[in-house]
């Protein structure tokens, strides 16, 4: 996912020399390339991500499009002032991209994991939230975020992601996109479980149960057209996160679902409301916190 | 030291904080003469084109001190100064803290302690990067320099040597619960910036030929002004008083303020 944003934002910023990154020092072995590149395009501004922000709207106000690049707590949780203010209050055209997206950092611990960033940055006014989850799903936000006006908050997870959609696959931001029919249950996905969903498919359809599958690449503003279809289908609802249970995607479905009047069953399967103890790979928190098939979908 | 313009906008101060029983008159009054001279003997701009593409830009990072920005405005003819009775009432146009959205002239909303330098930081390389030779002015209270946030965007400036964006430090020696340099010590305010990488100009912020040599001295790093100030400048009662950080004049006051100001012209 990270080599896919840079590549796509690499290509589009030879030619618009208003695209601008910022990192506060972080992105090693990533934004290398970048910076050779578009040497012009692109300031370390050293470990100051409160800097970073403000640094990035006074660009941003000045006719820049600019991508602050950092770990997610730390280019949405340690700023979080500036971004409410600086990008989100007054409407600047600053691109916040965060990489390790929930458990992603694993073994780096709870200080790198981001269980908390989707319920945060989508409670801000103006500001858009992106969770792509696959390659192409990024390559699609990040094009779409060369003009789209107001922040946005793009939520990356590390390296290595299959690509799920077909690489000539057009996504706007907003659109949600179906992955799979089914007529027995649906799951809903955002960010890097859409990997895990397409696996937890492939388990439901070889227990006979046909599972339509939705993947949410944005978060806000949530795809409403999508999500009334689905609850008018009448069959059970299923939303998956690598996120807290709280605020996430499946807290924004849930609060559709609530006013819709409808009384289609619902589960929101994401992380617990705790921080992560276990130290270990994200697959192996991943199964400590629960987030397992057989924990939801045991016969 | 004054002159009809000047006393205009303490005027227009007084007004706005009476009728709205609102606070920072006193931090308001602290900056006219700063502003003055920006606005009207140092800043490249056209209150008739306000968004004109080459314009200098003025930050009010201490964004408390609004009312002293939109009389100064309002002087200079960005917008009517009829809006000026429309501050911090009901149905008003002009919020307590600075809204960029409200009225013409205003380079960045503000409110929240230690964002603008970091802004104004953002606006100068932009400018170097299109080679745009507006230059950036940023005030900034001296008890907002007990922002961490502050010395994060000092040390950019100074890495990259931005000489298109100036600092002035409104330094009034009060800040929300007493003496600045009682709760956080800074005594040495020139030589931390000095230390920084910065030039610095230490000066009398209310002496009007201080502040315009101060601007317009030539400088090969981002400069800092710091200018020595006096809370609750030109009134009395006010001056260097910790309650004018809060009290709003009442009808008595008021009028014995405005006696004051008229007398000295």
């Amino acid at each position: 996912m990270r080599q896919t944003f840079i590549n796509t934002l690499m290509k589009r910023a030879k030619e618009d020399k208003r695209i601008f990154v910022i990192t506060p020092d972080l992105g090693f072995s990533v934004l290398e390339k970048f910076k050779e590149e578009c040497p012009n395009q692109f300031l370390n501004v050293g470990i100051a991500e409160q800097n970073a922000v403000g640094v990035a709207a006074g660009l941003a106000l000045s006719g820049k499009i600019v991508y602050v690049y950092s770990i997610i707590p730390f280019v949405t949780m340690r700023c979080f002032e500036q971004v409410r203010v600086d990008t989100a209050y007054i409407n600047t055209n600053v691109r916040l991209v965060g990489v390790g997206a929930g458990l992603s950092y694993g073994p780096q611990w709870a200080t790198h994991h981001s269980i908390e960033d989707i319920a945060i940055m989508r409670s801000l006014p103006n500001m858009t939230v992106c969770c792509p989850g696959d390659p192409v799903e990024v390559k699609n936000i990040v094009e779409e975020s060369f003009k789209h006006q107001g922040p946005m908050y793009i939520r990356l997870a590390r390296n290595g992601e299959p690509v799920i959609h077909s690489e000539d696959r057009k996504i706007a931001i907003g659109q949600a996109v179906k992955v799979t029919e089914g007529k027995d249950l649906v799951i809903l996905t955002t960010s890097n479980t859409l990997e895990l969903a397409v696996k937890w498919v492939e388990l439901l359809r070889q227990q006979g149960r046909h599972c339509m599958l939705i993947s949410f690449p944005t978060v806000k503003p949530l795809d409403l057209e999508m999500l009334n279809s689905v609850i008018d289908l009448n069959i059970p609802i299923f939303t998956l996160e690598e996120h807290s249970v709280i605020g996430g995607l499946g807290s924004a479905v849930s609060e559709i679902i609530a006013e819709s009047g409808k009384g289609v069953k619902f589960k929101r399967i994401a992380l617990p409301d705790k921080y992560s103890h276990y130290v270990g790979s994200q697959q192996f928190i991943r199964e400590k916190l629960g987030m397992t098939f057989e924990n939801y979908f045991r016969i | 030291m004054s002159n009809e313009t000047i006393v205009n906008i303490k005027k227009s101060i007084l007004h706005m904080t009476h009728y709205s029983k609102s606070s920072h008159v006193g931090t308001s009054l602290s900056i006219v003469d700063i502003l003055y001279v920006l606005y009207y003997r140092i800043m490249n701009i056209d209150p008739a084109n306000p968004k004109m593409p080459n314009r200098d830009k003025f930050i009010l990072s201490k964004g408390h001190g609004s009312a002293a920005l939109y009389a100064t405005l309002a002087e200079r003819g960005f917008f009517n100064k009829e809006l000026l009775d429309r501050y911090y009432i009901d149905y008003g146009v002009l919020p307590g803290h600075l809204d960029m959205e409200a009225v013409q002239g205003i380079e960045l909303s503000t409110g929240s302690l230690g964002h603008g330098l970091s802004v104004g930081v953002g606006m100068a390389i932009a400018n170097k990067l299109d080679n745009n030779d507006g230059k950036v002015y940023v005030v900034l209270g001296d008890g907002e320099c007990n922002e961490g946030s502050v010395w994060e965007a000092v040390m950019l400036a100074a890495t990259l040597r931005l000489q298109n964006i100036t600092v002035i430090i409104d330094y009034n020696k009060l800040q929300g619960f007493g003496r600045t340099n009682e709760i956080i010590n800074q005594e040495n305010m020139a030589e931390r910036w000095k230390a920084f990488g910065w030039d610095v100009i230490e000066i009398d912020g209310h002496n009007l030929q201080q502040l315009e040599k101060a601007f317009n001295s030539k400088a090969e790093r981002p400069k800092a002004i710091i200018a020595h100030t006096i809370k609750g400048n030109g009134i009395s009662f006010m001056a260097d008083q910790l309650d004018w950080h809060y009290r709003s004049p009442n009808e008595d006051q008021l009028v014995a303020a405005i006696k004051e100001l008229e007398g000295k012209l």
